[in-house]
């Protein structure tokens, strides 16, 4: 090759020579639909008429910005900790200043701007272990067991990523629920490892049926091996709490079925629902003994996204690890030092939502008022959500027991999905898309999260403030019956 | 493993009362025939034909039964997860920065406050470029813009200069819902994009940059392991191969470890500064040639953990090479503002390729990388940084940009960050005087530091080190005597290890093994910050110095 032919050359990395499992990769909730629903933003702004004036994006749990304020209390000690000559300046309360005294001498040189150890702050999981050890009524919970994440995404893809090996057909098989936040499925095609659907039970809910497990499970193991069970409690998109016994019996199946748990907590303080309860994995698994206590192999993960913190853009979250064999805990250890480590603001933050302030201390009067304020708003939005839409015929909607949407089933016209199938779109995106183009709502399609066959859905979240919740849900309702008048 | 295989076969599948069902689903339908299994709609009984007798004799047992097989099933049980059966990939992953050798060190810490007697008071750990950690102060400016993003009710004081303000506000409106605490688009704040770009044509002198070719990150260390994520494919020969410096700093080896990429080693020439040399490249290339597809081509510049400063001419003849052999570029420049010796200059692989004409500009792929995490800066805890891509073809970069998206977005206080840095305060803002003071002071200490460092090493007999030109670290050749390099290997140490490992149980100074980052054979090194406060570096240096005569006594 002489040096003038460099001008013909052709691009090294191209779609054809990249990495084909980053090609399978999907993840809806940022998919071509929030991309259009960007450029509209754009055009709005560019003064192009629509027929709406903003764009609304139902499509993300996202709370401030839905508005949600975030906690006084929390932003007070992060000013401390960012600019700590801030502490000489009274209007900062006592406690915040303590607070933020502790986690900068935990920080090497007093900076949040130094690395941590790799794992997380030690003080930092110190507190994540007691407050686990409060949440579950005293299980003793190591500090040692937890590792600090950058988000709960992080933790999730590091745990995958442990556990996936072999190939052909004795390739790690995942279970993962359907429908299903869209991180597992992505994660999963970037690792090659094999994706085995169990159905959640829309009739009944979104419950998780053990004997849905077993029938998944017996089909996969014709060609890969399962070895992972993930649990998504309170569900994301699907909104279901998880019963006590449900989690029991999930638990017996993956001690029989030799899997390794993964339970998605990250919406637990976001149970709204009349009779439920979040139970923790942790909680149930030892207090159904020994026998099940010092096996079954169990990781937990947490978020400061999500609950009534909000906090998504801090990127702050933790795993807890049970029964992990100690030579992997190394390895563990080992591979998460390569990225060196979680963000120390997401780690103080995290700090502040497991080691709130108590009932003597000055911030928490404020602090508890939020709190209350933002969990029973979103009780609230939740209740009314599901009620106005299942007033609109050809929309059903299971009750919002948790987490931060709903998941509705809609009924489209036999001429719509014909369509839509000729433009080569899921019929869910074709509606999502048309709500979207003729009423600045953005909502995720059901087929980005997965379905049975069939049927049609889309995942909305229930943040945004109460009055514009209605106009969002009215808005949906009139277009969801000119969309079926004018397909029918 | 096998044992596993076979113990998860024979466990008894007797829940089929409870997995048969009324919905059928044609996706479960098509994969059971797969599996030659037969499907009969409502809520028949399925039958497998091999376990069909299994089954139906577990159907028809009591609960007892099923108790009881519980318990079998639970006392046979093994852990899922063990070191044979985790993805082998993790297993040859190495981080030696923060390997055993700082695992000891933080242990010793922890005695020391337990009171046990050690022959120091402290430990000191020169192993990782951490300023803050190091005693170096932040940037008042930077700091003050983060405390008003985190609580904007500080927008009323009147102890903050406007300039941070209007910075505060900027940043907050750029927000969802003008919080911090909101996702971000999974590539970065829009605006922050624009920053960041406009700083990268003032930096090279005016040549182009476009706020969609830039990919803000969690750290530069992520950027690097998505653009290595998003090139590595193929299988047996045609798997990529990926070309970097030894020595080199081992989050390359662990990430193409991790992604099971190949690994090229091109050596840099420690007898010419850490040269790079463009035959040493062609050799590589051309042994790797036989058993991989070499598509990636690495470079640290300044260099890390060598500390050399590339010329523009060197810089040149990469981009030609790269060129020439069709590689793409990924120009590690975190160190950028770093370069202390005179003579030196850093040159950006951008400008440079630009300055080259079109037929370069137009066509060589690069990736450039930098952080907050170094500099004047050092705020490596906020893992800030960005990426510029350069000539990537646009249906890749949709791919990448779906990529980072599963992610959500890098944290919010590092994009911030990155803003402020990459805008500073100009001349004629009320911040601008403190902002230069501060940052001038700790370029010119770094600066002092680095000369330091390397006149004290250089007196010691049987230390060689080179002038550190630029970055952060010091990389000294140490001559270990022939019956200390046998002991460490009858102990199973690489020699370098042992030195080291001993020099912080008689000292508290935590460094990191050559071999940690890769020599060549038979030579040893040790990798150490000059970022410690100068008189504690001096302690420091005279410990080494004490350390290495008697080491090399006792062994000699």
């Amino acid at each position: 090759m002489t040096e003038n032919s460099v001008v013909h050359r052709g691009k090294v990395l191209t779609l054809g020579t990249m990495n084909p499992s980053v090609k399978r990769v999907e993840y809806a909730v940022r998919g071509p639909i929030v991309q259009r629903a960007v450029q509209l933003e754009q055009e709005l702004k560019q003064g192009i008429q629509k027929p709406f004036t903003e764009v609304i994006k139902a499509n993300i749990g996202d709370c401030h910005a839905m508005g949600q304020q975030p906690i006084t209390f929390f932003r007070q000690v992060l000013a401390l900790c960012c600019y700590p000559d801030l502490l000489e300046d009274n209007r900062f309360p006592e406690d915040t200043k303590t607070r933020a005294r502790r986690i900068l001498q935990a920080c090497g040189g007093g900076s949040l701007g130094s690395y941590s150890a790799s794992q997380g702050i030690e003080i930092v999981r110190q507190d994540v272990a007691r407050y686990i050890e409060k949440r579950d009524g005293g299980i003793p919970c190591n500090p040692d067991n937890i590792y600090l994440t950058t988000g709960a995404s992080d933790g999730i893809t590091t745990m995958l990523k442990l556990l996936v090996s072999g190939e052909g057909s004795s390739r790690t098989g995942v279970m993962i629920s359907i429908p299903q936040y869209p991180l597992y499925s992505a994660a999963l095609a970037e690792l090659s490892a094999v994706q085995i659907s169990y159905y959640l039970d829309e009739e009944n809910c979104w419950s998780l049926a053990v004997g849905e497990l077993q029938h998944a499970l017996e089909a996969a193991r014709q060609y890969c091996r399962p070895r992972v069970l993930c649990i998504i409690n309170p569900g994301n998109p699907t909104g279901q709490v998880q019963s006590r016994q449900c989690i029991e019996d999930v638990i017996k199946f993956a001690a029989e079925q030799n899997l390794f748990l993964m339970a998605d907590e990250v919406y637990q303080d976001n149970v709204y629902a009349d009779g439920c309860r979040f139970h923790s994995f942790k909680k149930v698994l030892f207090e159904m003994g020994s026998k099940y206590s010092d096996q079954v192999e169990l990781v937990s993960f947490h978020s400061t996204s999500k609950c009534y913190m909000g906090e998504c853009g801090f990127r702050a979250g933790y795993m807890e690890v049970v029964n992990m064999d100690p030579e992997v805990k190394v390895q563990l250890t080992k591979l998460v030092s390569v990225r060196l480590c979680p963000p120390v603001p997401g780690q103080v933050l995290l700090d502040l939502v497991v080691n709130p302030p108590l009932p003597e201390e000055p911030s928490y009067r404020t602090f508890f008022e939020e709190r209350s304020a933002t969990l029973a708003m979103l009780a609230e939005k939740a209740r009314m959500t599901q009620q106005i839409l299942n007033e609109v015929p050809g929309i059903t909607c299971n009750p919002v027991q948790g987490a931060m949407y709903t998941f509705p089933r809609i009924q489209l016209p036999p001429k719509a999905i014909a369509q839509a199938k000729e433009k080569g779109q899921a019929p869910d995106m074709f509606y999502c898309m048309k709500l979207l183009e003729e009423t600045g709502i953005c909502l995720v399609p059901g087929s980005g999260f997965g379905q049975r066959d069939g049927t049609y859905h889309f995942r909305m979240t229930i943040l945004p403030p109460t009055d514009k919740l209605k106009i969002v849900l009215a808005k949906i309702k009139e277009f969801h019956q000119s969309f079926t008048e004018q397909y029918s | 493993m096998s044992i596993c295989v076979l113990r998860a076969q024979m466990l008894p599948c007797k829940t089929v009362l409870s997995w048969t069902r009324g919905t059928g689903n044609r996706c479960d339908i098509a994969r059971l025939r797969k599996c030659g299994v037969c499907y009969v709609p409502n809520l028949s009984p399925v039958s497998f034909p091999s376990r069909t007798l299994s089954n139906l004799a577990t159907a028809h047992s009591g609960l007892a039964r099923r108790e009881m097989a519980e318990n079998e099933a639970l006392s046979r049980r093994q852990k899922v997860l063990t070191i044979d059966t985790m993805n082998a990939n993790i297993k040859k992953v190495e981080y030696a920065v923060r390997g055993p050798i700082v695992q000891r060190a933080v242990q010793i810490e922890k005695e020391l406050k337990e009171g046990v007697k050690k022959p120091f008071n402290e430990v000191i750990k020169a192993n990782i470029g951490d300023a803050h950690a190091m005693g170096q102060r932040p940037v008042t400016f930077f700091r003050q813009v983060l405390a008003l993003c985190s609580y904007p009710e500080l927008l009323d004081d009147d102890k903050f200069p406007e300039d941070t303000k209007y910075r505060a506000q900027r940043i907050l409106k750029a927000c969802g819902g003008s919080s911090i605490g909101a996702y971000t688009a999974s590539q970065g704040i829009e605006c922050v994009r624009q920053d960041v770009s406009r700083y990268i044509e003032r930096r090279d002198g005016g040549v182009p940059c476009d706020p969609d070719n830039i990919y803000l990150t969690t750290g530069a260390s992520d950027g690097i392991v998505t653009m290595l994520k998003l090139l590595t494919a193929g299988e047996g020969r045609t798997r990529t191969g990926v070309m970097i410096p030894i020595p080199q700093y081992p989050l390359y080896s662990a990430a193409i470890a991790e992604l099971g990429a190949v690994q090229l080693n091109y050596y840099l020439d420690e007898d010419k500064c850490w040269g790079l040399d463009i035959s040493e490249l062609q050799r590589s290339l051309q042994a790797a040639s036989k058993h991989c597809n070499p598509r990636v081509l690495c470079i640290i510049n300044p260099g890390n953990p060598t500390g050399q400063v590339q010329s523009r001419e060197r810089i040149e003849d990469v981009i030609r090479f790269a060129a020439k052999e069709r590689l793409f570029l990924m120009a590690d420049e975190v160190y950028q503002d770093n370069v202390y010796a005179e003579g030196c200059k850093f040159y950006s692989f951008k400008k440079v390729l630009y300055e080259m004409g079109p037929e370069y500009f137009n066509t060589v792929e690069l990736a450039s990388f930098h952080s907050t995490s170094k500099c004047y800066m050092g705020e490596c805890g906020m893992r800030g940084g960005y990426m510029e891509v350069i000539n990537m073809d646009s249906e890749v970069k949709a791919q990448l940009t779906k990529l980072v998206s599963v992610r959500l977005c890098p944290p919010v206080p590092g994009q911030a960050l990155m803003a402020l840095v990459t805008n500073s305060p100009q001349p004629g803002e009320p911040s601008h005087a403190q902002f230069l003071k501060e940052r001038t002071a700790t370029l010119g200490d770094l600066a002092q530091k680095a000369k330091l460092t390397e006149e004290i090493l250089n007196t010691v007999p049987g230390i060689r080190c080179n002038p550190v030109q630029g970055a952060m670290y010091s990389f000294p050749q140490i001559t270990l005597p022939e019956r200390a390099i046998r002991e460490a290997k009858e102990k199973g140490q690489a020699p370098d290890m042992f030195y080291c490992m001993k020099l912080l149980e008689e000292t508290g100074i935590c460094l990191v093994p050559g071999s940690g980052f890769g020599q060549k054979e038979g030579t040893y090194h040790f990798r150490m910050t000059i970022l410690p406060p100068a008189d504690k570096l001096k302690i420091l240096l005279s410990k080494v110095k004490e350390f290495h005569q008697r080491f090399t006594k006792c062994y000699s």
